[in-house]
């Protein structure tokens, strides 16, 4: 079993360097200029080759993706002269924003993790509650139920879901303030407050997906042999729906849900524009209309980095929670 | 307990199931008893109702849409007026149940000892944990799986198919039932291990003095293990006797029909049901009178009985049959054609 952890993450941590050379690759192939975008529209030729060079775009790509890794390693000063240093690690910086990528990330993080990890255990309540309760009153009104919200959600764009949460509950009953963020530790109530409708939109949009993939999982362990032999033995029925069909029907769930979850971190774009949440998914948003890549690197970068992650950890997760993945 | 009343006692039970296609009759009334200790055979075509049946004793069906009517009488209790916490106490511990597919009959996420030490659980919640111990190591011993103690900890998939089963009939016989059901327990088997697996359950037989219905396709397997024999076809019993008048002297058609089969492919796989023209009828909307007829080598004709009445069960020498042929020709039959 340890063998496999260390096999699993060693693995991992060479998926990430694929990705990050992916990844910076291709935005140094785009066809926009960076060295261009560090002075506005009226630069002359001159300031952008001085550029060039000072930011090091001069180089072959492979160069550049060194030292980018190095500034991930040991940090990097940026521009000319005594330039600009970001310390340890450092994803870039900015010359739109005048600003360390590293910090606008370190910035914009807690807010999508926080969006994040609510909506995360909101749709995961919604979606495997009811979709239990659909499983197990199957055809009659909860089934129906619960099935209608999973379409209604499915069907309906984030966007809109989000628009009228605030409709209704900010501008109709006024029973939530209009969501304006502000950090966990510098006021929670307020944070809880702002996060409400961001977090039951996602919810909502995620959770109908969860309830059909609870539902049906459960309705196909029901007629597993196993089942019935569980009944036969004696078993409580509800012994059997908790030990024997959750514990299979859920099982391919943990593996969605945390891809799902880990996607969400890279910034939830939708959720984060509706609501001007200064996420990561409004970071990226605004580099890809300021064309910053310095800013989009980063982001796509650390997305990534999330996914691999999680996909590492759900790996080792089903290895302990299924006995026939376990030998490794 | 009264030796006097049957173990078992079913009475006209049916069971139908509703489907968009229609009502589809699986058992359509069926009555038979299984005395203390005795081993009871049950053949049949696939789709003859067998499992349908036995699955109704202990009332295993999730399904909402199914009907059953009728009584089983256990130890002179009628199941079907159990509520669902009395079920619960008469399943695994009065009456087990071994299954036909043992690939998919152990839940994958338990130990096999845990699996076992469950079934004992249940029904005796007080047990210690060295209690339980001790006695799944012995069941396990008991069905002649080697290295007991190591292999508790194993998990199923890491068990062949034969042993599975020998870990489900483990988990069958843990709590010593008065009545052990087993669904066509070696068809997912391969040859030599079927072998294995029914002298197993024969040897625990001769132990405990369980009762128990064998479900087979096979009649070789029924003149081995059992001592009396129904033979169902479309949900209803066709012919009910003893095993050695069932081989001596097959009375019904279809029964002649199976012994012939039998005996034509002697050397090929037994039981094998080809050489009875015709296939099984759709139980969708069964039409009235004897549902063998159409495949039936005497035709009495549109003005017999076979078109409008279901033949009971009757006395006819030394079996019950359902036909409506003359007895004459019921015993001539049975003894020229085989
Ligand atoms: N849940 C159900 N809904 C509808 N029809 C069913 C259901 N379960 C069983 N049946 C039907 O009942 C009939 C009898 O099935 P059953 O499984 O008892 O046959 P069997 O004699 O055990 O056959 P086999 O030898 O293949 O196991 C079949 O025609 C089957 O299609
Ligand atoms: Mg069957």
């Amino acid at each position: 079993m340890l063998s496999f952890v260390c096999r699993r993450l060693f693995f991992a941590v060479i998926l990430l360097f694929v990705v990050s050379a992916f990844t910076y690759v291709i935005f140094a192939a785009l066809p926009s200029d960076p060295a261009a975008l560090t002075c506005g529209k009226n630069c002359r030729p001159e300031v952008i080759a001085q550029n060039r060079v000072r930011l090091g775009y001069d180089k072959s790509i492979p160069e550049q993706y060194g030292n980018f890794l190095k500034g991930i390693v040991s940090g990097r000063t940026y521009g000319a002269g005594e330039g600009v240093h970001c310390p340890a690690p450092s994803l870039g910086y900015s010359f739109r924003k005048h600003q360390c990528v590293t910090d606008l990330i370190t910035r914009t993080l807690p807010v999508t993790a926080s969006v994040a990890l609510g909506a995360f255990v909101l749709w995961m309540l919604i979606g495997i509650g009811l979709g239990t309760m659909a499983a197990l009153k199957r055809g009659r009104w909860p089934d129906r139920l619960a099935t209608g919200f999973s379409v209604i959600g499915i069907s309906l764009p984030t966007f809109f879901i989000g628009l009228l949460g605030i409709m209704v509950f900010v501008i109709w009953t006024g029973l939530l303030p209009f969501p304006r963020y502000e950090g966990i530790t510098a006021d929670p109530a307020k944070w809880f407050m702002s996060l409400i409708l961001p977090w039951f939109t996602l919810a909502v949009v995620s959770a109908s997906s969860y309830i059909r993939l609870t539902r049906n999982g459960i309705l196909e362990v029901m007629n597993e042999e196993f089942v019935r032999l569980g009944l036969a033995k004696g078993l409580k029925r509800r012994t059997l729906i908790v030990k024997y069909v959750m514990r299979a029907a859920l099982l391919p769930i943990v593996t969605i849900a945390g891809l799902d979850f880990a996607a969400l971190l890279g910034g939830a774009v939708i959720t984060e524009s509706v609501f001007s949440l200064p996420g990561m998914g409004k970071l990226s948003i605004m580099a890809v209309n300021d064309s910053d890549l310095s800013i989009l690197v980063a982001t796509t970068l650390v997305a990534a980095t999330f996914i691999v992650i999680a996909n590492a950890l759900v790996d080792i997760l089903y290895g302990f929670l299924d006995p026939r993945v376990r030998t490794y | 307990m009264n030796s006097k009343v049957p173990l078992l006692s079913i009475r006209d039970l049916q069971v139908s199931f509703n489907t968009r296609e229609g009502l589809v009759r699986a058992v359509d009334g069926i009555s038979f008893d299984v005395e203390h200790g005795e081993s009871i055979g049950i053949v049949g075509e696939s789709g003859s109702g067998k499992s349908v049946m036995v699955n109704a004793i202990l009332r295993l069906n999730f399904a909402t849409e199914v009907i059953v009517k009728g009584e089983i009488l256990f130890d002179g209790v009628d199941l079907l007026k159990l509520s669902e916490a009395e079920m619960t106490r008469i399943r695994g511990r009065e009456i087990a149940m071994i299954f036909q597919d043992p690939l998919s009959a152990l839940n994958p996420f338990y130990t096999v000892g845990h699996q076992i030490g469950e079934a004992y659980l249940v029904h005796h919640p007080d047990a210690s944990k060295s209690e339980v111990n001790r006695i799944v190591l012995n069941a396990l011993d008991k069905v002649g799986i080697p290295e007991a103690a190591k292999r508790i900890k194993s998990y199923p998939h890491e068990f062949s198919g034969g042993m599975r089963q020998r870990i489900v009939i483990a988990i069958a016989l843990v709590n010593d039932p008065k009545l052990l059901i087993a669904d066509e327990p070696t068809t997912a088997l391969d040859v030599t291990v079927q072998a294995q697996i029914l002298d197993l359950i024969q040897s625990l037989r001769e132990q405990s003095d369980s009762a128990v219905i064998l479900i087979t396709h096979d009649l070789g397997v029924v003149a081995e293990t059992a001592q009396r024999v129904m033979v169902m076809y479309a949900g209803r019993a066709a012919e009910s006797s003893t095993v050695t008048s069932l081989f001596e002297a097959p009375s019904h058609p279809y029964t002649q029909g199976l012994m012939r089969s039998v005996h034509s492919l002697e050397n090929s796989s037994r039981g094998s049901l080809k050489s009875i023209l015709g296939v099984p009828p759709s139980l969708i909307n069964l039409p009235g009178g004897c549902a063998f007829r159409p495949r039936c080598s005497h035709q009495l004709g549109d003005q017999s009985k076979c078109n409008t009445d279901k033949p009971e069960l009757r006395l006819v020498g030394k079996s019950n049959v359902a036909c409506h042929l003359p007895d004459e020709i019921i015993k001539s039959n049975s003894v020229s054609d085989v």
